[in-house]
């Protein structure tokens, strides 16, 4: 089994940023990323598709270039397609590629897994046809698709990035059916002294909202009563606005109301993790390095919570400097001085943060379901369905596992896990904090028994 | 014939055929297979073991496994896998095919 200084998990801006960190070091790197080619979702497949469609997706898109050619570096092995399953102590890393199974070592492993889309379970949101505003961006970036009549669905900025990425692509959505409220916005103004001092993010979303408003697309604000029509696949999206019932047609839907850390690596750590009442999930408890409380293992960019892709591009090189100092690589007096200018970049970066959270808050019909509503898409377990569990004296999201395999399918709770916490914290009358997770164990993602059979270099004594 | 797709391709690129179910499809060689089946107009990819409810590509990101096809015999995740000519894809006939792989 190959052992080296660092493996990264994830090649996103955090991951991509860490490893050149790394190899500029002279740490010996190996990233390993699900991907065919490095990005992240954020800077998905940016080496083809900037080329060509730089202009629909934006400068700060086409930036992720630089941080593909940091990877092309000698002492960086760079293992795309390859599904991370198991993370164990020592620190030996198992993974799939290519149908066969396979292990590297690491002596500093980081956790750069990135985002995913905050679940959004409304009625209809199972239907084809009903997609993440994530997946509608991966769709323009690696594939050029953008959708004929798309309504797009939640609050956010990612809504209003994707909005304007379709205006200038020549297919501007059907319309925005907004969630977020002015009294939300009103609320909001008491982060305004960070909004300035964020004051970029500020202007991009102003500058977005004008291409918006400028290729006329009907924008609904504070919609309520959200629901998605059809039989075998989505045909409308209906809500009430301003006491109006609205039922606007279309073919594709875009869900988004903000993001989540993916803490499942993490978690399968055993890491501990705390509820960040602010960003409305539960984030991992790491220190200003990104370290947790595993020695050995880091986590950088919006895994540790949200700070988007210029936060995670600073936060990854700011680990790397801590694990390089522990490794003996670097002395702590070069370390810190080189975090000074990391950590100032890094602070004006996360400053709008507490504004946009605030502005742009979760759907509440959202985070509490209608009962019919599907909330574990894998495993079709409703909101009522889990209501009915704390009725039965059910106080966790694993005890739930056993009353109706809410997170027991393949999706291993990603897109059910917050909603199961929140419905059962609702009932019982407790935080989020007293009410949990669940527990993720490996395989992080199934594993076929023939990739387990085509296992390279099993050697069970490798790691002491 | 092409079935009509709620999306529109910005360019154009190299084909190759692959089934789907049968059908003969012509896909962007290399493209994302969950994509290109969509741009093709196919849009419910599998049904469900548990109620049999249709399900198509959701998160393309390889999260939330709903665009489960058969591949050569194996269930995939569409989103996953990039086309490739000759490819033999079907909806996943065995109900407990997600079991299967988990």
């Amino acid at each position: 089994m190959t052992r080296r200084d660092l493996v990264v998990i994830g090649a996103g801006p955090a991951g991509m940023a860490a490893a050149a960190k790394a190899a500029g070091l002279g740490l010996s790197v190996t990233v390993l990323d699900e991907q065919p080619r490095p990005g992240g979702q954020i800077y998905r497949d940016v080496d083809r598709a900037a080329p060509v469609r730089g202009d629909i997706l934006g400068k700060d898109y086409s930036h992720g270039a630089s941080l593909t050619a940091g990877l092309r570096h000698a002492a960086i092995d760079h293992v795309s397609g390859a599904i991370v399953w198991a993370i164990e102590d020592g620190f030996r890393i198992s993974y799939s590629r290519n149908g066969r199974g396979a292990q590297i070592g690491a002596a500093r492993v980081l956790i750069a897994t990135g985002a995913l889309e905050r679940p959004m379970p409304l009625p209809g949101w199972t239907l084809p046809g009903v997609m993440t505003a994530g997946a509608g961006q991966i769709l323009l970036k690696q594939s050029g698709m953008v959708a004929r009549d798309a309504v797009l669905v939640g609050s956010g900025p990612l809504l209003y990035l994707i909005a304007a990425q379709m205006v200038r692509a020549g297919t501007p959505p059907v319309a925005m059916v907004e969630t977020q409220t002015r009294a939300d916005l009103i609320g909001a103004m008491r982060h305004l002294g960070g909004a300035l001092r964020g004051w970029r993010y500020l202007l991009k979303g102003a500058g977005l909202l004008t291409e918006i408003i400028r290729a006329r697309v009907p924008r609904y604000t504070g919609a309520t009563g959200i629901t998605v029509e059809g039989e075998d696949r989505a045909q409308a999206v209906t809500f009430t606005k301003g006491g109006r019932k609205q039922r606007i047609k279309c073919q594709t839907v875009f869900l988004h109301h903000g993001v989540v850390p993916n803490t499942q690596a993490a978690r399968s750590l055993g890491v501990t993790h705390g509820w960040d009442e602010g960003q409305s999930c539960f984030v991992p408890t790491v220190d200003d390095w990104g370290q947790c409380d595993i020695p050995g293992i880091f986590i950088a960019g919006d895994g540790a919570g949200i700070g988007g892709a210029q936060a995670a591009e600073l936060a990854g090189p700011l680990a790397v400097l801590k694990l390089a100092e522990e490794l003996g690589r670097l002395s702590a007096t070069d370390r810190d001085r080189q975090a000074t200018p990391l950590r100032t970049a890094l602070n004006r970066e996360l400053a709008a943060r507490p504004f946009l959270d605030a502005a742009y808050p979760p759907c509440p019909e959202a985070s509490s379901p209608a009962d019919s509503t599907v909330v574990c898409r894998c495993e079709e377990v409703t909101a009522g369905d889990i209501r009915g569990y704390a009725k039965l004296g059910c106080l966790g999201p694993n005890q739930a596992k056993a009353f109706g395999r809410a997170g027991m399918g393949p999706c291993q709770g990603r897109y059910c896990g917050l909603s199961v916490t929140a419905l059962l914290a609702e009932a019982n009358g407790q935080t989020p904090d007293e009410t949990g997770y669940y527990r993720i164990r490996p395989p992080l993602k199934p594993v076929t028994l023939g990739e387990l059979a085509a296992m390279e270099q099993i050697d069970l004594n490798a790691v002491e | 014939m092409k079935p009509a797709s709620p999306f529109l391709e910005l360019e154009d690129a190299f084909r190759v055929r692959v089934t789907f179910d049968g059908v003969a499809l012509d896909l962007p060689e290399g493209a994302n297979l969950a994509a290109a089946l969509l741009a093709a107009g196919v849009d419910r990819f599998r049904r469900t073991p548990v109620s049999g409810a249709p399900r198509g590509p959701f998160c393309m990101m390889g999260a939330c496994f709903d665009c489960l096809v058969e591949i050569d015999g194996v269930v995939r995740q569409a989103c996953m896998i990039e086309v490739a000519e000759g490819m033999e894809i079907t909806r996943p006939h065995d109900m407990e095919a997600d079991g299967d792989q988990a």
